[in-house]
């Protein structure tokens, strides 16, 4: 499960904090700082150990909004022409033999990059 | 051994047509030989489907009550021609919607039209004797038009160039998004599917000859503008009725920081008629070449990185200068197969005959650039010669000064030798001293990577640089990188005051 964590004040090292005390291991997909919001930071927890660790996140001060399983591709709009496979840095999209698109959503850190690229508006974020 | 076409399409009433896809047809040479395959086959067929920007359709509304001459047209939104009789228009592909986000154009207003939306007309008049009423607007459906036919002025591109970016900057293009530093290659195109590419010399494709048109049974037309089949880049003018089109071949896009586009489907049969047929048709991915060119050079001649064959860009990697790129198809090659397996099937069933060209089309024709009358303004016909610039290791104070004094908002910085090294803005000095425990020299706060034009350059150019990074100056360098002037984005003005001779 993908947690997009938001931290508003100065703070401490959360993410170190929460792995010690729940002892879940996190993975920190990707972690942006910003003067003016502050940071954020999406990561992968395994989906048992979801609510304890977004508990203690808020117990600590940070905003944490549970995200579903990657981008949203949406078969009906799209054609399989492929303009998202080479943008993605995850290599999250390919072709099957049959030159179908394959999307591996688990691989994907949702930075958003395809969205712009599908001529056919077929991916979305979940939220 | 040659076949006629009466003999083929005696067959194909009969049903014991034998019909190919393009891409089946190499083995099928390669096992049976040139020969056996001519006596095998009697039809390949071709497709392609992908974004087809000169597209559009002729529309008739029937007359209103009282009539109207219709001078200016929307299709929800999209301005339609209005330069036709009274109610005919062209919606175009490529027009953008004049009030919702420029993500709906032409394109759409034709998708919604082949799913049974209903489109809202509006128009105006000046009005005449005849045709007194002014103005109009109405919901219309495509069964309430008494037509409504597609007509393509350049549709099915042999093939096309591939595209990369060497800039530093990601790249929003008709070719898709672009990554900087060639982080990828974008091409579109079906290779050895391609309609033209398995007739080059343009024998069998011409006027009158059936073909598959966004899923409607179609002709083409004739020659497609801006054909070039001298350099192996022939298109094709195509027709459909847009009633019998289904929106499996036929999808509006919007190429973002572009604008909107087609999809469409469009798919030729090859009667096999001799070996020279046997042998164009049997063409591989491999054997079709196309450059990859640089959109990160804004100029009509985009340089060449290398050649590419269509077998190494569907790969998915390619190999540039030394590294593994990997590459995006914008056409869908799966469409494309649908296409040409629909088109089969059409043949196999009787549905559609097959015939020879009423006029040819010349493949010798190499098409011209533009012939230019007026010379391109350049940026050193309104930069400002006398720049204010800034040293290094001045302090900040000096240059908020400088800046207040209000004669701009962009300071050059200059190193020791007058060589150009960052840029300065009002932003920059707020956020130095907002922050004044630390950072005071000039060179702790100023930008880096400097965003600069030359003397030469067309002024469309930098105003394009300035659009994209979102800044409103441009030092001007030198080829020793010496800041010899600066162009402002509020000078760009004069060039529509002056009156007369500037565009
Ligand atoms: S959001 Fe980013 S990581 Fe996810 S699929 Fe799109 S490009 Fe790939
Ligand atoms: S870019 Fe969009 S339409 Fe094309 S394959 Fe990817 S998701 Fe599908």
């Amino acid at each position: 499960m993908k947690l997009l964590v938001r931290l508003i004040h100065d703070s401490k090292p959360i993410i170190a904090q929460v792995v010690r005390d729940t002892g879940v291991l996190i993975n920190v997909d990707r972690a942006r700082s910003d003067a003016h919001e502050g940071e954020e930071a999406l990561v992968d927890v395994p989906d048992e150990s979801c609510m304890l660790v977004s508990e203690r996140m808020r117990s600590l001060g940070a905003e944490v909004s549970i995200l579903e399983e990657g981008i949203r591709h949406d078969e009906d709009e799209c054609v399989d022409c492929g303009a998202c496979i080479s943008v993605c840095p995850k290599e999250v999209f390919s072709f099957d033999d049959d030159w179908k698109l394959q999307v591996m959503t688990k691989r994907c850190i949702l930075c958003g990059r395809c969205i712009q690229s599908c001529p056919h508006a077929a991916l979305s974020l979940n939220n | 051994m040659e076949k006629s076409i009466d003999e083929i399409n005696r067959r194909i009433c009969d049903g014991s047509a034998r019909v190919v896809t393009a891409d089946e047809m190499p083995d099928i040479v390669s096992e049976l030989g040139e020969e056996g395959a001519l006596r095998e086959v009697d039809v390949v067929t071709t497709g392609t489907f992908g974004a087809m920007c000169s597209s559009g359709s002729f529309l008739n509304f029937g007359h209103a009550e009282p009539p109207i001459k219709m001078e200016r047209i929307w299709l929800n939104d999209v301005e339609a021609y209005g330069g036709l009789a009274a109610v005919d228009t062209y919606i175009g592909a490529t027009n953008k919607s004049v009030t919702q986000m420029e993500s709906y154009g032409g394109a759409h207003v034709i998708e919604d039209f082949i799913t049974g939306k209903s489109i809202e007309l509006r128009a105006q008049s000046s009005g005449s004797d005849c045709y007194p009423r002014r103005s109009i607007t109405t919901e219309i459906r495509l069964e309430d038009l008494n037509q409504a036919i597609m007509v393509n002025p350049r549709n099915a591109y042999q093939r096309y160039d591939a595209a990369v970016n060497t800039s530093d900057d990601t790249m929003f293009t008709y070719m898709g998004t672009l990554l900087p530093h060639c982080g990828n290659v974008t091409f579109s195109g079906a290779g050895t599917l391609n309609p033209i590419c398995n007739d080059p010399n343009l024998r069998l494709i011409g006027s009158g000859i059936p073909i598959l048109l966004g899923g409607a049974q179609g002709m083409v037309v004739g020659e497609g503008t801006q054909h070039s089949s001298a350099g192996n880049f022939g298109t094709l003018m195509t027709t459909a009725d847009m009633s019998d089109m289904t929106s499996d071949f036929l999808r509006a896009a919007y190429m973002y920081r572009y604008g909107p586009t087609l999809y469409l489907g469009v798919g030729v049969p090859i009667p096999v008629l001799d070996l020279e047929v046997v042998r164009k048709t049997a063409v591989r991915d491999e054997e079709l070449m196309v450059s990859i060119k640089d959109y990160g050079v804004p100029s009509r001649s985009r340089p060449v990185l290398r050649q590419v064959s269509y077998k190494e860009l569907k790969s998915g990697m390619i190999e540039l200068n030394g590294e593994e790129v990997r590459t995006s198809s914008l056409s869908s090659y799966r469409r494309a197969k649908l296409v040409a397996s629909t088109l089969k099937r059409w043949i196999e069933e009787g549905q559609m005959t097959l015939c020879l060209p009423t006029r040819p089309i010349d493949p010798s024709k190499q098409a011209k650039p533009m012939r230019e009358t007026r010379k391109v303004v350049l940026v050193q016909e309104i930069m400002l010669r006398r720049v204010v610039t800034i040293k290094e290791d001045q302090d900040i104070t000096e240059a908020a000064k400088k800046l207040l004094r209000g004669e701009t908002n962009h300071l050059p910085v200059l190193d020791e030798q007058g060589r150009l090294t960052g840029v300065v803005t009002t932003f920059d000095v707020a956020k130095a001293v907002a922050r004044p425990e630390r950072k005071v020299k000039v060179l702790d706060v100023m930008t880096r990577n400097v965003i600069t034009t030359r003397v030469d350059e067309p002024i469309d150019i930098a105003a394009q640089k300035m659009e994209h990074h979102r800044i409103s100056a441009l030092p001007v360098v030198d080829a020793q990188n010496q800041c010899i002037a600066i162009l402002h984005a509020s000078d760009l003005g004069k060039l529509f005051k002056s009156g007369g001779n500037k565009p």
